[in-house]
């Protein structure tokens, strides 16, 4: 049994979701090869190499490749993939976006967002924006799987010293181009990586009142999230919202600040080790899952907690 | 241009679920079921392309059980002009969906598809991407933001770090994320002249799709509860909580 992890990456710098991909491909068993498919993505290729408990890089680099467009890079990994038991990435939204592009490619359901290994054909995901955890069975000849980070440990970054092999095979469908992208810049922790995260929701009442989040945070070492109400009411970019449909965390401590605690919200975060809910509605449903509840004006108690940690 | 739309009947995004004691599913009985919200977004978008002289018809298409017939209306009274279920009482695997809308696109030809990027039973976020690769079409998903240019579509799309714009030949799949826009009501006389509007029902066997699955759903449990905790009186007790009981910072 041989399983094949994609890289996340920006063809500079390996993302850390790999490490916990990675994590979820031990669990199953057996060798592991990551493929990087990127453009000049040679660093991250040796830094893949590294990785504790992978015996072998797959290098494909290829213009066609610079941007993880699906339409050329799901036909590499379709046609890599079909000797392998077990292909793998990380629901990121690149994973998202490729993997099932290869499930069909290779005529076989995909299973997305495991969070644990029952064994080599069998695994557990949430369904219903977490309200239910479905167990899965695939009886596919090649399984294609998308990880939740959350639910793996990291494996160690260092300790391994695989092989890097350049793959030649080159898919260029012509049918897209990358135009552009406009990505946040942030010197704080990356969210799914953080291990505090401080989050605002419609409480804040408008964007600026996010500078006393950031305050905290900075203070904590943390990264700043948001509630979909939050980025609806256009306080802060989407790119922040943690929920079902924007960025699952599970931090060892999670401040929920103003709010309320929708479904949806508490779907991408209740995994959280410890949870703190300042509100001043003491009603809000959030205080349901918190540990630490403090009913109070969050426009007091955030500079006083910043001002106290 | 034809602009089809898919859309899926799901559990009403205000109910919360509940684990069948038997572990074999959730428990649907009697309970209320709507259009999955990012198919009420995708929806929108063909409306509002058809508002601007973009798309000149909308085709609705839903695969699921006879009662589906039902959002497929709720989308003919939003703007659709017609409707197409493709009737399937089963569980059907997002494969097995994209199987089946791919043998609609070929029969209907449009020039734009869209999809809600995940219904939210599910939650699997597949089948866009799965139509697109059977389709041999390019893909926007998570899509942020659709303007057509001639024989291309670009697409600016929400991505972990903010976002991305893609420019893809027509015809083309369109995923929806939630900020693409915001849907509209139906009124009460479209609802009523949406009653009028064709809608035709297919069986997978018509089409000649086979739906056979490689998963298997071996039982569904509720997750692991999480229970409230206590309340702090002050900010100073919270610190001191966090510090020496949790010991997290």
């Amino acid at each position: 049994m041989t399983i094949l992890v994609i890289a996340e990456h920006d063809n500079k710098v390996l993302a850390p979701a790999t490490l916990n991909t990675v994590a979820a491909a031990a669990k199953i068993g057996g060798d592991i090869h990551v493929l990087v498919a990127g453009h000049g993505a040679g660093a991250v290729a040796e830094a893949a190499a590294k990785i504790a408990g992978v015996s072998k890089v797959l290098n494909a680099d290829n213009a066609a490749y610079a941007h993880q467009l699906p339409e050329n890079v799901a036909p590499l990994v379709a046609e890599l993939g079909k000797g392998y038991s077990h292909i793998l990435a990380a629901a990121t939204s690149n994973g998202k976006n490729i993997l099932p592009r290869v499930a069909a490619a290779l005529d076989v359901d995909q299973i997305s967002e495991i969070i644990s290994v029952e064994s080599a054909d069998t695994f557990k995901r949430p369904i219903y924006a977490g309200n239910a955890i479905a167990t899965v069975q695939s009886n596919a000849a090649v399984k294609v799987i998308t990880v939740r980070a959350t639910g793996f440990d990291p494996v160690a970054a260092t300790g391994g010293s695989a092989a890097v092999e350049a793959v030649a095979a080159a898919h260029d469908a012509g049918i897209s181009s990358f135009v552009g992208e406009e990505l946040a810049k942030s010197d704080r922790p990356e969210l799914t990586a953080a291990k505090i995260v401080v989050s605002g929701g419609r409480g804040m009442q408008n964007g600026d009142n996010f500078k006393h989040l950031y305050a905290l945070a900075d203070k904590l070492g943390a990264a700043v999230g948001a509630s979909r109400a939050a980025v609806d009411a256009g306080f802060v970019p989407n790119d922040m919202q943690v929920g079902q449909t924007g960025k699952i965390v599970a931090p060892q401590l999670y401040i929920a600040v103003g709010i309320s605690g929708a479904i949806q919200h508490l779907a991408g975060m209740k995994d959280s080790k410890v949870i703190v809910a300042i509100n001043k509605d003491e009603e809000a449903p959030i205080f349901q899952v918190a540990d630490y509840g403090l009913v109070a004006d969050l426009f007091e108690a955030i500079p006083e907690l910043e001002k106290l940690v | 241009m034809k602009v089809l739309v898919a859309v899926k009947r799901v559990v009403d995004y205000n109910v919360k679920v509940r684990v069948k004691a038997d572990n074999s599913g959730v428990d649907l009985a009697n309970v209320k079921m709507s259009m999955n919200p990012f198919c009420e977004i995708a929806v929108e978008e063909a409306v509002r392309l058809k508002e601007k002289g973009v798309a000149t018809e909308i085709v609705v298409v839903s695969v699921g059980p006879t009662t589906a017939q039902e959002q497929l209306r709720t989308a003919l009274a939003l703007g659709a002009d017609r409707a197409i279920l493709v009737e399937s009482a089963e569980d059907l695997t997002s494969l097995a969906v994209a199987k089946l809308l791919k043998a609609v696109v070929d029969k209907e030809q449009p020039q734009l598809v869209i999809l809600g990027k995940q219904a939210i039973d599910s939650d699997n976020n597949q089948t866009g991407q799965m139509l697109a690769a059977l389709s041999g079409y390019g893909q926007g998903t998570f899509a942020s933001k659709v303007e057509i240019s001639g024989d291309s579509v670009a697409v600016t799309r929400e991505i972990d770090g903010g976002a991305q714009t893609v420019s893809l030949k027509l015809p083309a799949i369109v995923t929806t994320d939630l900020r693409l826009n915001e849907p509209r009501y139906a009124s009460l006389p479209n609802i009523m002249k949406a009653k009028k509007k064709p809608l035709e029902v297919l069986t997978p066997d018509a089409l000649g799709v086979s739906t056979a699955s490689t998963n298997k759903t071996v039982k569904v449990e509720a997750p692991a509860a999480r229970s409230a905790g206590i309340k702090v009186k002050s900010v100073a007790e919270l610190v001191e909580k966090l510090k020496n009981e949790a010991k997290v910072i």
